[in-house]
């Protein structure tokens, strides 16, 4: 490809460079904001103007992962002296560790456990999702379906009412059937959620693998099974990773029936950190690093699937 | 090896009926070619055998066992598509292993080197062996899909316009050689094509196939010297057959008003469609008919000539070296035992029928 340019095609790479950049800082500004904060002294948190210029500490992330209480007296030397670098930090912020009556342990907090839940609940759904959304997507494209139009339409409707409109009966019934605060109960919702998107999305992109190589392979010798595996699976892998980062970030955000259908045991990220803003004191380092934290599994899956994820996000468009 | 029938094989898609209770032989080891138009149900009479599409009604029989119900990895044939039939994610090797690697064949590694090896020896593709599928050129893709089936020896080859995507040149080459693996092989093949000169030029035998019937089936010279119909006649042969109308009389051809000699005499009687290939078109001075040349296309050998005949348009192929110019007003007859005359109203051969 020569690289002839044009001045009116310069100047538009110029523009278009320009808008990225804009928008780049519009959509990383909130993220900067959360992660300067979690490294920020609880002083320097809610500054005006805030502070730019600060020497980072990990005390927010300390104190998340521990039960803490306001500190009546300060602590005996020899505990001081004991304690790990990350205890101390919590005691150099003016706070004291809440310590099991029995055992004298420290007691962690609820962090640990939520994200636990969040990581099992977002993973497992997501597999549910896609892999049956595959499957769905897979016989509506290859098999004639009787009133395939209505079916796909019907899935597709379960979208188009907010899901919270759902939510009271949604909660009856699982206090009725036992799902109530468990893990199974939101795998079983998200999955739901994310299953009609899931075959949506996965239907495009194997309605695009021309059936005749499924064909070749069934005439080889190989059963329909197997051919999918072999032959639809791998074409379809951009297809599915995009699927599954969508499915992700949805389980992994959703707040308002985690908030509503969980408690304690089953309970996630989203509605955990916020509720730690009631208890007591505010402390807004010490969100922005649970926050922090919670950005990162997202992050992470997006950038393994990058390189799927840019053929995958365009639809099939560029593909041939 | 071995023997294709198809009996009474009807297959609808909604409305459209595809095939019509369609009866076909192909016999062990023959090379026979189906001959059609777009949408003459070729492609679905390969994939009712192949096991791809279930026939609505008739019988499908490979060897000596109704296939039917069988699915298409039970069947062991070979099927070549136009396109589309390369994994474009594999390497050419990985593409002729596919076919010996299914569970059921429970082939050893060092057995599918060998029978890849000796494919791509076949196929001359020895040197392309561990490139990407996507690199190669239309030739070398056909000739891998060809080696994708002979890797196998499956029962019969299957093949659906694998050389129509190709340029007249590889196509002539290819066809060449796929007639000479044929030879080597002695295994049975189903050759589909809507190109009459492919089917002249490689059928053992040929059939004609029009809206899901089979109109004839005979030898290449069959189909093209005894047409059963004027459909089957204006088939094959390029430039197609001139059919003129016109009848009997005095045991002589009558055509636009010119009298014409006839070998086989019969009686004076209804309107009648005469047949004649362009090749038995004679111009020579004296001759009973007249036309006048409205174009002429030198091929090198022969030129063909296009002529109006009062309102009748002609082929006629003259030598080359024929001296004529357009507009030119010329005398012509044709040979006449080389003359067909087909019904009028219903187009069947009187000779045949
Ligand atoms: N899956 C299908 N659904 C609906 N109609 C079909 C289907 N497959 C074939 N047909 C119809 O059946 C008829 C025969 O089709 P077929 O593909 O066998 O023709 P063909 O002879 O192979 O034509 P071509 O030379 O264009 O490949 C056509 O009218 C076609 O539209
Ligand atoms: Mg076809």
């Amino acid at each position: 490809m020569a690289e002839v340019k044009t001045k009116s095609e310069v100047v538009m790479n110029r523009v278009a460079i320009v808008a990225v950049f804009v928008a780049l800082i519009i959509m990383l500004t909130p993220i900067y904001w959360i992660a300067s904060t979690a490294f920020k002294p609880r002083s320097l948190a809610t500054t005006v103007p805030p502070t730019v210029m600060f020497e980072p500490t990990l005390t927010p992330f300390a104190k998340l992962f521990v039960r803490r209480s306001q500190m009546r007296e300060p602590v005996e030397q020899e505990v001081y002296e004991a304690a790990p670098w990350w205890e101390k930090l919590i005691y150099d912020d003016g706070e004291n560790v809440v310590r099991n009556r029995r055992s004298g342990d420290i007691t962690p907090s609820g962090y640990a456990d939520r994200y636990k839940n969040s990581l099992i609940i977002s993973i497992i759904s997501t597999f549910l999702a896609v892999s049956m959304g595959t499957l769905t997507a897979y016989g509506f494209s290859r098999f004639k379906v009787k009133g395939e139009q209505d079916w796909l339409f019907f899935i597709l409707s379960t979208r188009m009412l907010p899901p919270v409109v759902v939510a009271i009966p949604m909660f009856l019934m699982y206090r009725t059937v036992g799902l109530h605060d468990t893990h199974l109960g939101l795998i079983i919702l998200y999955t739901a959620f994310n299953l009609s998107f899931a075959v949506w999305i996965m239907k495009g992109f194997i309605d695009e693998i021309p059936k005749e190589y499924e064909e070749a392979a069934l005439v080889d010798g190989y059963t329909r099974l197997q051919a999918f595996w072999k032959i639809v699976l791998p074409e379809a892998l951009t297809g599915i990773a995009a699927t599954a980062v969508f499915c992700f970030i949805i389980a992994w955000n959703e707040y308002a029936f985690a908030l509503m259908m969980t408690n304690r045991n089953a309970q996630t990220a989203p509605p955990y950190i916020p509720s730690q803003v009631g208890s007591g004191l505010p402390d807004w380092s010490v969100i922005a690093a649970g926050a922090f934290l919670f950005l990162l599994p997202v992050a992470i899956f997006t950038f393994l699937l990058r390189n799927h994820l840019l053929r995958g996000m365009s639809f099939g468009a560029i593909r041939k | 090896m071995a023997r294709v029938e198809l009996e009474n094989v009807s297959k609808r898609f909604g409305g459209t009926r595809a095939l019509k209770e369609l009866s076909l032989t192909v016999e062990d080891g023959e090379f026979f070619v189906l001959l059609g138009r777009t949408g003459a149900g070729k492609t679905t009479t390969l994939r009712v055998i192949a096991g791809l599409e279930k026939p609505d009604s008739g019988r499908v029989i490979i060897g000596d066992t109704d296939v039917v119900g069988k699915t298409a990895a039970e069947r062991d044939v070979a099927l070549v598509l136009q396109q589309y039939s390369l994994y474009p994610r594999l390497s050419v090797r990985g593409n002729l292993e596919f076919p010996l690697r299914p569970k059921v064949r429970k082939m050893k590694d060092d057995e599918i080197a060998r029978r890849v090896e000796r494919a791509a020896n076949t196929l001359q593709i020895t040197h392309l062996l561990d490139r990407k599928v996507e690199r190669l050129s239309g030739g070398e893709m056909q000739r891998v899909s060809i080696g994708r089936a002979i890797v196998r020896d499956p029962r019969v080859f299957l093949m659906d316009e694998p050389l129509s995507a190709l340029d007249a040149k590889l196509r002539e080459s290819l066809r060449v050689e796929l007639k000479k693996l044929h030879q080597d092989l002695g295994a049975t093949f189903l050759f589909v094509t809507h190109d009459q000169v492919e089917a002249m030029s490689m059928g053992d035998k040929i059939g004609v196939l029009r809206s899901g019937r089979l109109v004839q089936v005979g030898s290449p010279s069959d189909i093209y010297e005894r047409p059963r119909n004027t459909f089957v006649a204006r088939s094959v042969g390029s430039p197609p057959m001139n059919l003129i109308e016109g009848r009997f009389s005095d045991g002589k051809a009558e055509v636009n008003g010119f009298s014409l000699p006839v070998a086989s005499s019969a009686s004076a009687g209804p309107a009648v469609t005469f047949g004649v290939r362009p090749e038995n078109l004679v111009l020579e001075p004296g001759a009973p008919a007249e036309a006048k040349i409205f174009d002429i296309e030198d091929q090198g050998v022969v030129k063909i000539l296009t002529l109006d005949m009062g309102e009748t348009r002609l082929h006629a192929t003259v030598p080359a070296g024929l001296h004529i110019q357009r507009d030119e007003t010329v005398r012509f007859g044709w040979k006449p035992d080389r003359v067909l005359t087909f019904d009028k109203e219903t187009g069947q051969n009187l000779a045949v029928a």
